[in-house]
């Protein structure tokens, strides 16, 4: 593989791993408030308010039903009004973490319902205050569901920015099209799909680890 | 001094009655008792005395407010003064022992200093000072228990709940959560209000008895009244009743005791003495017979022609019912 081959990729690799990893975080500040609320004012929640969870849910589904190459068109005037430019890679972002967020904010909402709800009951028992069953209940044990979720979400953006690629995001998806595929450059094609492949089993290597971590057992240690 | 005074709750989940028209009152240092099967009502009304179920009618008294009629802001300051020991122990298994035994004192804002020093008394008085590092899949049913009370006398409670607190647990380990129990009891002062189905938690633990029925009072009085009436044995016999014994089962065990004053306590020493485990089902007076007998339903874990023979020298009949095998 020449230099130049090589240089084109790491800058894509680069490229491609700072807008996973910012979508990603933008995903789990706005993702993991929203899963919250949705489980709070939820029928079974703490204090269910179904004025407010029922348009909540609507609002996050319907984000999740927009196929993401369409979202990218549809968000481009909102991108532009944030960053100036609809192109290149942190014009990128904006719709990566608008599809990102409610993809979380589902994951999160169910490693949230997931927890039992007798320690729910424990803390309550104790004298805890809601805010206190979220950060001394909810969020320390639905951690090693969370962390599973969020290497989902980052695999799916390793996706999603690829396809991103095809608006004049940079990173990989756009060397795939633009060498691999308008000029038909194999070694190119081929070297972006390996290191996708690297890219995504590392990501859930590490997840699998974190989690494993996380979950205090026999399996953790 | 009465520290809980229950009057005439109900509560009704659609068209079900849970509880009805319940009253009592627990004395303070009372070690307390309420005992029935399974959709008794006993875990609704558990739930109503901390505030985390309201009732749909009555009143609860505790530290002099009506529990029954406190917004939720106003029961949080309360419930700090009431532990509870449930029975899957529900601790935190994202921390390690010791910090489950400190969750009640951050909650009420106690410094890390003070807080550390609590729990290793709390954590000495359980016997498991050497395990607070250790996180809680790592420790046994029982020892999971032991945190659980811990926990749930970290902050100085006036009033112990306990709910089913040994169910989960095997035979052994249940004596050992009981006498722990009984002795935070009596050395602490602390007043104990537990719920079981279990007739024989009541005999060991237990001053005074509620037996709940259906939502309603269906008696009330100290542990060997209850025993001693047959009016009120709700034990029934298990429903997984066999009449084959298998591998690893367990007897139902039915005899005769000839009746002397207390027929009960002589024979459960004899039962100790020769180290055999068993529960007592139910246990009623004999009626319409010349001699007065006792008839006792017995929960035989190991069914072995040694203690079959045992059981034949101590009662004036034995008799296999049937066998079950152990869910556990």
């Amino acid at each position: 593989m020449s230099r130049l081959i090589f240089n084109l990729l790491l800058q894509a690799t680069w490229q491609t791993l700072e807008m996973v990893l910012i979508s990603g975080f933008l995903a789990v500040a706005g993702g993991l408030p929203l899963g919250i609320l949705l489980v709070l004012t939820g029928p079974s929640g703490l204090s269910p308010m179904p004025w407010l969870a029922r348009p909540l849910g609507l609002l996050t589904d319907a984000v999740r039903a927009v196929p993401f190459i369409i979202l990218l068109v549809l968000l481009i005037p909102l991108t532009r009004f944030i960053v100036g430019t609809s192109l290149g890679t942190t014009a990128a972002i904006v719709p990566l973490a608008v599809a990102a967020i409610p993809y979380f904010a589902r994951i999160a909402e169910v490693s949230l319902r997931e927890v039992d709800p007798g320690l729910v009951d424990a803390v309550r028992a104790m004298g805890g205050t809601r805010w206190m069953v979220i950060r001394y209940v909810l969020l320390p044990e639905s951690l090693p569901g969370m962390i599973s979720g969020l290497t989902v979400t980052l695999v799916t953006l390793v996706g999603a920015s690829a396809m991103a690629g095809t608006i004049g995001a940079g990173g990989l998806g756009d060397l795939a099209i633009r060498y691999g595929y308008q000029r038909f450059n194999t070694t190119i094609m081929s070297g972006v799909v390996a290191v996708l492949i690297v890219l995504v089993t590392g990501l859930q290597a590490i997840g699998n680890l974190l989690s494993r971590k996380a979950r205090h057992d026999a399996a953790g240690h | 001094m009465t520290l809980l005074a229950v009057e005439n709750i109900s509560r009704s989940f659609g068209s079900h009655t849970a509880l009805h028209n319940i009253s009592f009152n627990v004395e303070q240092g009372d070690s307390f008792g309420i005992i029935g099967r399974s959709g008794a009502g006993k875990s609704t009304l558990l739930r109503c005395l901390n505030g985390l179920e309201k009732p749909d009618s009555g009143r609860i008294l505790f530290c002099g407010e009506d529990l029954a009629a406190l917004p939720e802001k106003r029961l949080v300051p309360l419930r700090r003064k009431i532990g509870v020991v449930f029975q899957h122990f529900n601790l935190l298994s994202s921390r390690t022992a010791a910090a489950n035994v400190a969750l009640p004192l951050e909650i009420a804002g106690i410094a890390k200093a003070q807080r550390q020093k609590r729990v290793n008394e709390l954590l000495d008085l359980v016997g498991l000072a050497d395990h607070g590092h250790k996180y809680p899949a790592f420790l046994s049913g029982g020892q999971k228990q032991r945190i659980g009370i811990a926990r749930a006398l970290a902050a100085n409670p006036v009033l112990l709940l306990c709910d089913e607190a040994t169910s989960a647990l095997d035979p052994e380990t249940t004596d050992s959560v009981l006498a722990l129990l009984s002795d935070i009891n009596r050395k602490l002062r602390l007043t104990l209000l537990f719920i079981t189905h279990e007739m024989d938690v009541v005999h060991k633990l237990g001053h005074h008895v509620l037996v709940l029925k259906d939502g309603h009072i269906a008696a009330r009085g100290t542990p060997a009244e209850i025993l001693q009436n047959s009016e009120n044995s709700t034990m029934p016999l298990p429903d997984n009743l066999s009449t084959d014994a298998q591998n690893g089962s367990q007897a139902i065990v039915r005899l005769t005791l000839d009746l002397k004053e207390h027929p009960l306590t002589p024979f459960l020493i004899k039962l100790e003495q020769n180290t055999i485990s068993a529960t007592i089902l139910r246990a009623q007076p004999h009626q319409n017979i010349e001699q007065p007998a006792m008839d006792v339903l017995l929960h035989l874990p190991a069914p072995t022609e040694e203690n079959l023979s045992l059981l034949n020298s101590l009662a004036r009949s034995v008799e296999v019912t049937g066998y079950v095998t152990p869910d556990l």
